[in-house]
Formats: C-alpha cells, structure tokens, sequence
C-alpha cells in the first residue's frame, strides 16, 4: 500500500506528482491510500519514502488537466482517489473522457460541475459590509463554501472591486485584496467578520419591493438559492415574512376596485387607419412628401402587417428618369428607404458606370413592403404576388404623376408587370425604350438582386454588363430628351 | 513609491469621497429646487394625488425636511422598484468582456453566464438593480401599474441619487448593475436624455463598468439612441401585445409601428457595431450595446393565441435579431383597470411559452410547427416537446447509435447538451438505458421514442391512445410552483 500525504485540501500540484509517479511505476489505484497533512492521526501510516518517477513520460489529454484541477477542489474525501483512477484507465483509453456515460467520467464530471457551480453561487451570494466610512474604508464578507473555492472565486472579485480593498473571510481560507494583489490567510470564524452594513436596510426594501406577491414561485427560488445561502444573505429574513403576505396582496388586488382617476382622462381614440381602398381613384398630381405620409398607413394589402415600414420611393420631384425595383429588402425595411441593401450598392454601382448620377433619378419599388418568412435570426425574401402588386399600384401610379418622368426603368419582372399594367417578360422586351400609353416611355431590364444570386462568375460578369448596358441606353434616351428641350 | 495599482486606489478613494461628497450636497439642498423641478416634470403628476406622492404633498415635503436623507431615497427606491417590477427581463449575460483590473473604475461583466444576486418568492432572479427614473407617465396603458389615471403614488429619483444607490449596491455585491427605465415624461426625448444621462454619468464620471440595461423609449431622437447604445451593455423595447390592435385599444398612445421602427433602427446600429468590429483594418467602430437588443410581451390581458404569440416572437426575432424575447404572464397590479382580467397571471401558459420559444432558438423548431394548428394553444399538462413528438409519432422510435443531431435535438427530454455528449459518446461506446441518467436524460419521458443497443419501444406503445395518458400529470395541479 502507497501512502501518499498532500500539503492540504486543493495540493492540485502535489496529486499530480504524486500520480504521475504512481502511474510510472505501474501503481494500481486500489494500492494507493490519499490523505491531507493534518488530518486525522488514525489514518496516519509510517510511508516509505516518496516514490520516484523512473525516468520517462506519458500524456493525458489537456482536457483532463482542466477538469482535474477543478473536480479536485470538491469536499469529497474520495476525490484523489478517483481522479487517479481516472488517470490510471486514460493510459488505456486516450479518448475514456468523451464517454460521457463512463460512471468515472460522470462522476468527475458532476464533481467539476458542482465546484464550478458553488464559485458560481459564490460570485453571486458573496455580500460586502463596509468596514470605516469612505476614504477609509474596506469591504468585508462573510461567506461558507460547500467546497474549496476561495482561491478559485477570488480573481472575479479582484478584476470586479479593483478600486476598492476587499476581504472575502471563510472557515476553510480567506481572500484579501489591497488593489495590488490577492493574499490567501487561514480561514477564521465568522465572529471576525463584520455584522450589519449602512445599505442593507435600503437593500432589504428593494427585495421586498421588486418581488411581485402575484405570481409566488417559492420552489423556482428554492432551486436557484438553496436555504444554506440564507444565513449569509441579509435579505432572506425578508423571504418568510413575503411569502406570508403574498396571497393576501395578491387577492386585494384583485378584489379592490379600481380608484376614480383624479384627474379624469380622455381615452384617445385608438390612431385611424389610412383605408387608402376608398381614397384610390385620387388621381391628382400630389406632392412626393404627400403620398409618403398618407402610404405610411396603408393597408391594401396584408404585407403591412408583418413589415417594419412602408418604404416609399425616394429621389427629387424634378427626376427625369425613374427607377423601379420590385419591393424592399431587409435593409431597406429597417431602414425606411429604398435600395440600400446590397441589391442597391449593386445598383449604385452599375448606375455610375451607365454615366447615371442616383440623386438624379426617383428610386421606387412596385410593392411598398417587404414580403419575407422568418427563418430563425433571417428573413427569407418572398416574391409579391398579383394581388399585391396591384393593391400597390396605385402608388406607383401616383408616383409617376407627381415625378412626371421622361423614362420609367422597370428592374425584374415584378417592377414589369406593374409598369406595364400585365406580366411582361424581361428578355423578349429588355435593350428598347417601349411606349406607355400614357405618353411615358419605360426600359424593362433585370433587377440588381437577380445579378447577386447568380452563382457563376462568368454569368455574373455578363450578365452585370448587359444590365449597366440598359442603363446606358436610359442615360442616353435621358440626353436626347434633353437636348430635344 | 506606491505600487501603480494601489496609488490609483488611493485616489480612487479621495475621488469617491468628493463624489460622495457632492452627493451629500445634493441631499441637504433639494427641498426647494425639487418642489419647482416636480413641477415641471409633467402635468399628470397627481398634484391633489395621494398623501405619499413624493414631493407633491406639503406635509410630505415638511416632513422630508426632518428625515435623514437615506430615509427618503429608501421610499422612492420601494416606490420606482415596484413600479419596474412588470419588466421581466434580468439578463446581465452576452455582453463584452470588461473589468476594472487597469485600476481605474469599478466593476466587470460576466459575459459567458449572467450572475443573478438574488432570487425574491416569485422565483424571478434579481441581477440588476430594476427601477425607473420616474413613474409619472403622459400615458394611459390600462396593463401598467404607472399609467396616468392610476392612483399609485407617484416618485422620481434624481440622476445622481441613481447612480449612487447602483455604486452602493454594486459595491456590496448585491447586483450585477442597472436596468434603468421611466414613465413616459414630457416628450420621448426628454425622457431618453434623462435615462441616458444616468448611464452617461455612470460610465465617464465613476467609470462605472458593470451592466446597463436602458429602456429605449421609440421614437427618441436618433443621437440619443446612439449616445444609449454607446453606454449601455443592452437596449430594449417592449412590443407589449402581441397583437397590434390590442395595444391600440389598450395602449392608445402607443403605436406599434413606432415601436417596430425603433427596433429597426437598432438593428441597423447593432450590425454596423457588429460588423465594422469584424474588419481590423477599419477605425474602430462606435460601440453600441454589445448584449443586443430584447423585447417583452403581455400574455394573458388580450385573446391572442399561443400560435399568434409565437409568430409574433419568429418576426421579431427574425426582423431585428432580438437575443430574447421575455414572456410576461399578465399579473394583477395595485390599482388596476376594470377592463383587464383580474386573475391570477397564467404562470404555466407563459413557462409553455418559453419552453416553445427555447424550441424556435436552440432546437431547430419552426414557430408553425410548434402550435397544433387546429387548437392554436399550447397544451398545459404536456410540455411543447413532447405535444410535439406525440404529433409526430411516424417519425419515431429513433435510433439514436445513427440520428442526426437535428433529429436527436427533437427528442423529448433530451437537451441540446446531452445531444452534444451522445453525438462524442457514440463514436466511442455504445449507449445503453442505464446510461440515460448520467446523461441527465429523463427516462420516463425519452424511453418510448428512442432505440437503445439494449432498448426498443414496443410498436403497440408508439400507436396507443394510452402513450397521450402516460404523460399527463397523476394528480390534479392545485396551482404552479407552490
């Protein structure tokens, strides 16, 4: 049998050379016999002298280092003993620790668990009473750890109360912080620490105020602060004295009337809903700004409801040209604006290339609102149906007779079929102006978002070129006018 | 020579004390400037309001004049925390990485896992300290215990007396730090600049390096939410119906629109933040509330169902990338309206809810999938998991040596942690019943959808009426969580 006697409860360093040299020497774990100095004195057995590690090393996964050195700050007796069995049976098995069903692995396992949650409750539960009055000041506390984590926890508080000193005091060691570095000293009884704080009957008001007596949930709060936190928490005197009261608050809200307001209020009628349905055989030139406000409540159609905003067009009154799209993105219904998503860098792009200065043009969409179906943290684009594109028409159409432009560029099939009143394929009529009936001429083209999802470079590139070629012809429909006044 | 760390705790120590100071100042002079100061606050304070109305009733005021200054702070602290208490949201979680170890400031973040303080009877966590600034508001939402023709009495706090009641709990370790809100007061800007004004002074005054969560009042200028962003780990907003005509006719001078549009405009600031964060060469970006945006929503005062709330959650989630949506259970509050349901708050629905909104986020479900469509309701006996799965019964027994990990996550009572751990531990070993319990998997519940090396449902169980049976509470629930 190996006696092997650690410095004290958390020795991490003295287990491992211990261990290591057990298992160089081929040491099985039912022939070893851990203990901490000073225990007590009937374990105590006359040791041979510490074994040496012949020489030579073996490897253990890193990952067992990191469990280790927590599992070992557990208060199980048998902690030594089992985390060297584990290291015993890794010899054998390099990847023992991803069987997670392993009773070894499990059980090592829950102990880290456990180690990391109670340095968790610590960070938490920990209460400072301050000690002298401001300049002079120091924050004291008093906590009892179910394990040995007083070393492990204490670099939070230093990180966190890095301007003030601190001593964290507990049976099994205490932490202490000068605002220059952390020193550990034996634990002490609780009758060292300090007993009342100035704060703790503002804080104990506030528990008791930020608790709601409706909806008592005393097991929830059992489960996340067990009662051996209590005696530490200056305001769990308040939790008896709450959960007594609480149906009685309860149904008193419940059963009391409601008091006469003092001040009699006038309901507001709840906002009126633009039904723009009734007002759309307007057909008088309006004011861009106008028809911006009065489609900011529209509800045509139903795309309103689950879309941010209306995203009206945008551009100058006087534009001569005036560019449509097929409905905003995600950008651009966050943002309130058309086209600037990656659909309108593209454009932009594209329009600079054409010899197009964008703030000289109108921007607009056929549908005024995004049509999307949430997936997770996105929203997948949905093309507008006929129904839609026509309920928003009228915009369109009012917009074209506020701008009044020389030439309307539809961009994809949806802006086509709403420019042209009918579904109108792209190719068959894209690279010639074609006249309206109503005197305007319009370009049909591609959208820029078409050129996007395009995965071939070489069809991007082409297909990038034609497109900035319609746009040229736009620009030069735009000169000729020009000249033509 | 002192050591550089502790010569700037010294000084630390003489700032406080100036600031403590000043606080000192504040307190002995603030009979006469506030009585005008209410004033102007709003013109819905209760001015013939109840005898605690702070700083409304003369013998109030007359009174203060005798107190101890901490006495006064105390009732507004029970005044503004019990008007903040509706707001479900405690995350102090998810934000940057931040501490005070350069020696100047106070306070770190715990970005990997919140830290909840304490935990009061209602089994909610207490990780920041929740107040307002002001609970006098303009509007008249007859869900809120603050709206403007309810008789509670009424309190504003001063910047300064909040940012010295957080430096002092803070320091105590009693919170992870703020969650400032307010009653909506005068106008949307004003009220922004005064809730963005603590946080100012707590960041470039006290250095102040815990958590901020600040409520985003809609509409407020866009600078100010820029400014908000800049200070605070977290900015929410809350959609508080989850149907919009419910809101106008309970909130009429809340407009959703208004609200989405905020939330908009976030989401363009957080992804800009975001990406500009990602490209080292570019100047470094403006900091804007590295914990994301949340919203919360009231279950309970209006008809919706279960399927409406839960479409609601996947727009907002996908439109503005919320990190949470809070459900709260509609709770009777002092005071309240006649024209909401007075009950007990649904607390087993709006844990339903949450367990269905965890399925949307870490688990692969899709809101439609969720809701049997033909009820619209989550069934409250039976988790949304297992509803789900008994739904789905051609799916099942699923062998788990093969599954996919998409597959695995649909299981009922398995976790996605515990997923993790099958998909390492199959490649190794294979995985039998007695091993469910060190994968902290509830047999009971998993056992009749899944096949084990040592386990295979009997067909009869998986097609039986009686599978519905096994699963629904024994005996009759008296009420949830007593």
């Amino acid at each position: 049998m190996n006696f092997i006697t650690l410095d004290s409860e958390t020795d991490f360093d003295g287990w491992r050379k211990a261990a290591r040299a057990l298992a160089l020497n081929d040491v099985k774990p039912s022939n070893v016999t851990w203990r901490v100095a000073g225990d007590a004195p009937e374990l105590f057995e006359p040791t041979a002298a510490p074994l040496e590690p012949p020489p030579g090393t073996f490897n253990v996964p890193a990952k067992f280092v990191e469990l280790a050195e927590i599992a070992i700050l557990h208060r199980n007796p048998e902690r030594f003993a089992l985390l060297y069995r584990l290291l015993w049976r890794l010899r054998s098995n390099h990847d023992l620790l991803d069987i997670a069903t392993d009773p070894d692995v499990a059980e090592v396992a829950a102990m880290a668990k456990a180690v990391r949650r109670e340095e968790h409750k610590m960070h938490a539960f920990v209460r400072f009473r301050e000690v002298g009055r401001e300049q002079t000041s120091h924050f004291v506390a008093w906590f009892e750890p179910e394990h040995h984590i007083v070393e492990l926890a204490a670099p939070f508080f230093a990180r966190r109360f890095a301007d003030m000193p601190w001593s964290i005091l507990t049976p099994d060691a205490c932490a202490h912080w000068d605002g220059h570095a952390v020193s550990i000293t034996p634990g002490v009884s609780q009758s060292e620490a300090p007993t009342a704080d100035r704060l703790e009957e503002t804080w104990r008001r506030y528990y008791a105020s930020i608790f709601n007596p409706a909806r008592l949930k005393v097991l929830a709060m059992h489960k996340e602060m067990p009662r051996k936190y209590w005696r530490n928490l200056p305001e769990a005197s308040m939790i008896k004295p709450l959960i007594e009261d609480a149906g009685r608050t309860a149904s008193a809200m419940i059963a009391n009337p409601a008091t006469e307001p003092h001040k009699p209020q006038k309901r507001l009628e709840p906002a009126k809903v633009n039904d723009q349905a009734s007002e759309m055989a307007r057909k008088h030139a309006d004011d861009i700004e106008t028809l911006r406000e009065e489609a900011a409540g529209c509800r045509a159609c139903p795309l309103w409801k689950d879309a941010t905003q209306t995203v009206f067009g945008e551009g100058q009154q006087t534009a001569r040209i005036m560019l449509v799209g097929e409905q905003p993105g995600d950008k651009e219904d966050l943002a309130g604006k058309p086209f600037v998503g990656p659909a309108g860098q593209m454009l932009d792009r594209a329009l600079e290339e054409a010899g197009i200065d964008r703030r000289k043009v109108y921007v607009t969409n056929a549908v005024k609102h995004f049509k999307f179906v949430p997936r997770g943290k996105i929203r997948l684009h949905q093309k507008p149906n006929t129904p839609e594109i026509k309920a928003c028409r009228q915009w369109y159409e009012r917009e074209l007779a506020a701008i009044k432009p020389d030439l309307v560029v539809a961009m994809g099939a949806t802006a086509a079929q709403s420019v042209f009143g009918k579904i109108t394929p792209i190719n068959k009529n894209r690279g010639r102006p074609i006249d309206l009936d109503d005197g305007t001429r319009a370009l049909v083209t591609v959208h820029p978002s078409y050129l996007l999802r395009l995965p071939d470079a070489d069809a991007k590139a082409r297909e990038y070129r034609r497109f900035v070629e319609d746009l040229k012809i736009a620009a030069d429909a735009l000169r000729k006018s020009a000249r033509a006044a | 020579m002192l050591p550089r760390k502790f010569a700037s705790v010294l000084v630390r120590a003489v700032l406080m004390r100036r600031s403590l100071r000043k606080f000192g100042l504040t307190a002995s002079s603030r009979v006469n400037p506030r009585l005008a100061h209410l004033f102007m606050i709003c013109s819905n304070i209760k001015l013939t309001g109840p005898a605690e109305s702070i700083g409304i009733d003369t013998f109030a005021i007359h009174e203060w004049n005798q107190r101890d200054s901490t006495m006064d702070v105390q009732r507004k602290l029970e005044i503004l925390a019990d008007a903040a208490k509706y707001d479900a949201s405690c995350a102090s979680s998810g934000t940057e990485k931040r501490d005070s170890s350069d020696g100047k400031g106070l306070g770190s973040t715990a970005p990997g896992m919140g830290i909840c303080h304490s935990y009061a009877p209602d089994g909610r966590c207490i990780s920041l300290l929740k107040v307002l600034l002001t609970n006098a508001c303009n509007y008249d939402c007859l869900y809120c215990v603050n709206r403007t023709s309810s008789n509670v009495p009424r309190a504003r706090f001063t910047v300064d007396e909040v940012v010295k009641l957080t430096i002092d709990f803070y320091r105590r370790n009693y919170i992870e730090g703020l969650f400032l809100s307010s009653g909506i007061i005068r106008s949307a800007d004003y009220t922004m600049e005064q809730v963005v004004s603590v946080a100012r002074k707590l960041r470039e005054e006290h250095y102040f390096r815990g958590y901020i969560h600040l409520k985003t009042i809609p509409e407020a200028d866009d600078a100010l939410i820029a400014e908000a962003g800049k200070y605070a780990d977290r900015l929410s907003i809350n959609i508080e119906m989850p149907l919009e005509k419910s809101l106008a006719k309970f909130a009429p001078e809340k407009d959703v629109r208004a609200i989405r549009r905020t939330m908009g405009r976030l989401r363009l600031k957080l992804d800009e933040a975001k990406e500009n964060g990602e490209i080292a060469t570019k100047a470094k970006p403006p900091r804007f509330a590295p914990a994301g945006q949340s919203t919360q929503m009231i279950i309970g005062a209006d008809t919706a169902s279960d399927k409406t709330i839960l479409d609601t959650s996947a727009n907002l989630y996908g439109s503005y990338r919320l990190k949470r949506v809070y459900y709260s259970a509609f709770s009777p509050i002092p005071d309240a309206s006649r024209a909401l349901p007075l009950v007990p708050p649904p607390l087993l629905r709006e844990h339903r809810l949450y367990q269905a909104d965890w399925l949307m986020r870490f688990y692969g479900f899709d809101a439609g999938e969720i809701v049997d469509e033909a009820k619209g309701m989550l069934p409250l006996d039976i988790d949304p998991k297992l509803t789900w799965a008994l739904r789905h019964r051609d799916r099942f027994p699923l062998v788990v040596s093969t599954a996919s990990r998409e597959e695995l996550l649909r299981v009922p009572g398995f976790g996605t942690k515990a997923v993790d751990r099958i998909i390492a531990t199959r490649r190794l070993t294979s995985i039998r019943v007695a091993d469910l319990a060190r994968l902290h998997i509830p047999q009971k519940k998993a056992l009749p959808f899944i096949v084990l090396s040592d386990h295979r449902p009997s067909p009869h169980l998986l097609d039986g009426a009686e599978l519905t049976e096994r699963f629904k509470p024994k005996t009759t629930q008296l009420g949830f969580g007593f």
